[in-house]
């Protein structure tokens, strides 16, 4: 892998990890706050992005991206007023059940009002094509051209001298853009706000801030809301920069759960670096085509079916990648129970 | 009297039959005995099998939930993984490398499981509550995605396939016809019911509900919560694993969905349905969950929204599941004022049919107009024929879903106000008792 490749999945992981860190975010909130572990928070990653997609449809994609997230906060704060308040006194073992009752009804309601087939959501035509190429040239090595770098410019006139060029799209960059002004707006409001001191202090001492003459439960709801919010945001950029169908909350749920425990049950810091870390992880992953067999091979070890174990010793690291989080997640629980930064060791 | 006397002295307790224990015990094995007899249909008898399989897998996945407090997501990777090493071991027979008789091939897949959960478990069990939750989750996950990187096992998309007319018939028995098949699930399904309620009396079992219910206290006891949880995993996965064999041989073929996590949320639902707090709430749970699979799943194109809904208010106003409302009815009756209730019951029948009716065909025609466009915008429901497009139908729906509702609410106001009372009245009538 050269240096361009290996930049440019770089930036793929990066994006790819803050995608995920949006969703375990909102999921991080709402578990340390209330203690519920939020099992349909991919699915109101789902639902953002099917709103976002009727959305960009009827007015264009930047209303969606304002008004989507909106929509999904509703509903989340709707579903914990009504259904989730009334299960509280049954213990958390129920809140759990609930929330993963609410999965089964919005994946359904979503395939009764939107079909069980793909949705065309776009990336906005301002966002399309390339963000900067990379241009690597074996005479005059690596260069940076802002968007589509000139067909010249790739173009190799001597035949000795060979030019590759990588791009990187530019909606890639958009996804970190909003997700870093996320995460900067997120940190603000909870340190810096009132609002936020009251969220802080309700995580911690919930009896004494309702003493204090602060409405509780509705921080809760709104709590609720927001990491609801912050999952449909998650689901308006990552929608049309994946898939939009029905099986998207399925492929990403258990990877955000891995997320959140790897990172340290309620530790928004842990999150964000176990977010990057499996992104990173994923990304890379898929690139090499590498197997034990063929490192053992290299090293005049002659491994063919015939050997014990080669089903194994086959697979190549792009096969395993999809179990790579869960293997982190295994590995994780054996050293460090607790996760990278978490406190809790129950 | 020093300790030695009081050794030696002979203990006199009376313990009468357990009488009620009898009878429902025998009950239990004259339904199984006997249900194939009443439904002779082969559709009736394939159901009737695979009842008795969930059965087995409801009340195992109970053993951590409803015992232990430890609700797990993924435990159909115990089950699957037991069907696929039945199914290998039922292909090894075949071919004549090993002799195991069919009849025992269930236990070898319950000795699979178990050693998957001994591994498995190890990892999932170091935690309790959510994150156990979260961390089973995980596993299933992993254990799908390696289905579909080792086709040798798992056989890839088509699964494996075997031939359970194996050997030679003992007794004329070859397992062959689907009566014989029944009759082996109907015994290893007694058997394991008798097996796992054992458990919930052993020290044990006991030690698995203190864990559930103060897990702080039992480690100062002197317990290892974790080492408890361990243990009683293990024998969930043994059973698990148990039934994973049986489905084997009742299919005669394995495909990596039974590892999946749809298969896992089934076993949750349903055991919850049925009830997680009463030993018996999981039979009643695989019952339905096989009913709403096969012929449900037939009947509707909804039915996964319709099972979410009832879930969802399951959790909500009863969390015990169906055992707990038969329970709590059991007492009304027990204290003889059942017959007080009974008019408001067929009123909030009636109310919730009307109600029920109504938002099904509205559910029914946005089904119809999202699915069926080609066939149509008329549908038969219920008898009727509905016009998707037609104003009237939805105009129609929709007033007799809101009469139904307005009348459920008027009757079930009614039905909290008796029922609070009746509680009441029981609740001084067990004091009088008491003082007594």
């Amino acid at each position: 892998m050269d240096v361009s490749t290996a930049a440019i999945s770089l930036l793929n992981g990066v994006s790819y990890g803050l995608l995920l860190f949006m969703l375990s975010s909102g999921l991080t909130l709402i578990f340390s706050m209330m203690g519920v572990l939020n099992f349909a928070h991919a699915s109101f990653y789902m639902v953002g992005a099917y709103i976002a997609y009727t959305i960009s449809q009827a007015v264009g994609f930047w209303w969606g991206l304002l008004f989507a997230p909106l929509a999904v906060a509703v509903l989340g704060a709707l579903f914990e007023k009504n259904v989730l308040r009334k299960v509280h006194k049954f213990g958390h073992v129920p809140e759990l059940l609930v929330t993963f009752g609410l999965s089964y009804v919005l994946l359904e309601l979503v395939q009764l009002v939107w079909g069980r087939s793909a949705m065309d959501y776009q990336v906005p035509a301002s966002l399309q094509g390339p963000l900067f190429t990379i241009i690597d040239s074996s005479r005059d090595g690596i260069h940076l051209a802002w968007r589509l770098a000139a067909p010249a410019l790739c173009q190799s006139t001597d035949a000795a001298v060979q030019i590759r060029c990588t791009q990187f799209p530019a909606y890639r960059g958009f996804m970190m853009l909003v997700a870093l002004l996320m995460l900067v707006a997120v940190w603000l409001l909870l340190t810096r706000t009132r609002v936020g001191l009251v969220i802080q202090a309700a995580l911690t001492h919930p009896d004494t801030v309702e003493a204090l003459g602060h409405n509780v439960p509705r921080v809760f709801m709104l709590v609720f809301g927001g990491g609801a919010a912050l999952a449909g945001l998650a689901g308006v950029i990552g929608g049309n920069a994946f898939v939009t169908e029905p099986s998207m909350a399925a492929a990403v749920g258990p990877i955000i759960f891995v997320v959140v425990v790897v990172g340290g049950m309620g530790s928004l810091v842990g999150a964000f670096l176990a977010s990057l870390l499996i992104g990173v992880l994923q990304t890379f992953a898929v690139a090499f085509d590498v197997s034990l067999m063929t490192v053992f091979n290299q090293h005049g070890a002659a491994i063919g079916p015939q050997t014990f174990g080669y089903p194994v010793l086959k697979l190549t690291i792009a096969q395993v990648a999809p179990i790579l989080p869960y293997l982190l997640l295994v590995l994780m629980l054996i050293f460090r129970p607790k996760g990278l930064l978490g406190t809790r060791e129950d | 009297m020093t300790t030695a006397d009081i050794a030696m002295k002979p203990v006199y307790r009376f313990q009468p039959y357990n009488v009620g224990r009898w009878v429902v015990w025998s009950a239990y094995a004259l339904i199984l005995a006997v249900a194939p007899i009443v439904f002779q249909s082969s559709l009736a008898l394939t159901m009737l099998s695979q009842i008795g399989v969930a059965i087995i897998a409801c009340l195992a996945f109970n053993m951590l939930l409803g015992q232990g407090g430890m609700l797990s997501f993924g435990h159909a990777v115990y089950s699957g993984l037991g069907s696929f090493f039945a199914i290998h071991t039922l292909n090894l027979v075949s071919k004549g490398e090993w002799a195991v008789p069919v009849s025992l091939i269930p236990l070898v897949g319950g000795l699979a499981g178990m050693g998957v959960a001994v591994l498995l478990g190890y990892v999932t069990t170091k935690k309790a509550g959510t994150p156990f939750a979260m961390i089973t989750l995980g596993i299933g996950e992993l254990v799908w995605a390696m289905s579909l990187m080792f086709p040798e096992f798992f056989g890839g998309e088509g699964g494996v396939s075997g031939n359970r007319v194996v050997g030679k018939p003992v007794l004329g028995i070859t397992f062959g016809p689907q009566i014989q098949l029944y009759y082996l699930i109907a015994i290893y399904t007694f058997v394991c019911t008798g097996l796992m309620f054992a458990y919930t009396r052993t020290p044990l079992g006991r030690m698995l509900n203190a864990v559930r219910d103060n897990p702080e206290r039992v480690e100062f006891v002197g317990y290892s919560t974790q080492r408890v949880r361990y243990l009683s995993f293990i024998a969930s996965g043994l059973f698990m694993g148990i039934a994973g064999g049986l489905s084997a041989l009742n299919f005669e073929i394995v495909t990596s969905e039974t590892v999946g996590a749809a298969r896992s949320g089934a076993y949750l639902l349903f055991t919850f349905l049925g009830g997680a707090t009463f030993f018996f709430g999981p039979i009643i749970g695989a019952v339905l969950m096989i009913v709403a699979v096969v012929l449900l799943s037939e009947l509707t194109k909804a039915w996964l929204l319709y099972l979410g809904l009832i879930f969802l208010f399951m959790v909500m106003y009863a969390p015990g599941g169906i055992a707990s409302l038969i329970m709590m009815n059991l007492r009304v009756a027990a204290f003889g004022k059942l017959r007080r209730l009974w008019t408001s019951y067929l009123a909030l029948g009636a109310t919730a049919l009307v109600m029920l009716v109504g938002a099904a065909a509205i559910i029914e025609m946005v089904y119809h107009l999202q699915l069926n466009v080609g066939l149509g915008p008329e549908l038969k429901f219920m008898g009727l024929t509905l016009n998707s497009q037609g104003l009237d139908s939805w105009f129609g729906c929709a007033f007799v879903l809101f009469t139904g509702l307005g009348m459920f609410e008027l009757s079930r106001r009614q039905f909290a106000q008796e029922w609070g009372e009746i509680q009441g009245e029981i609740e001084r009538e067990i004091k009088r008792r008491e003082a007594l």
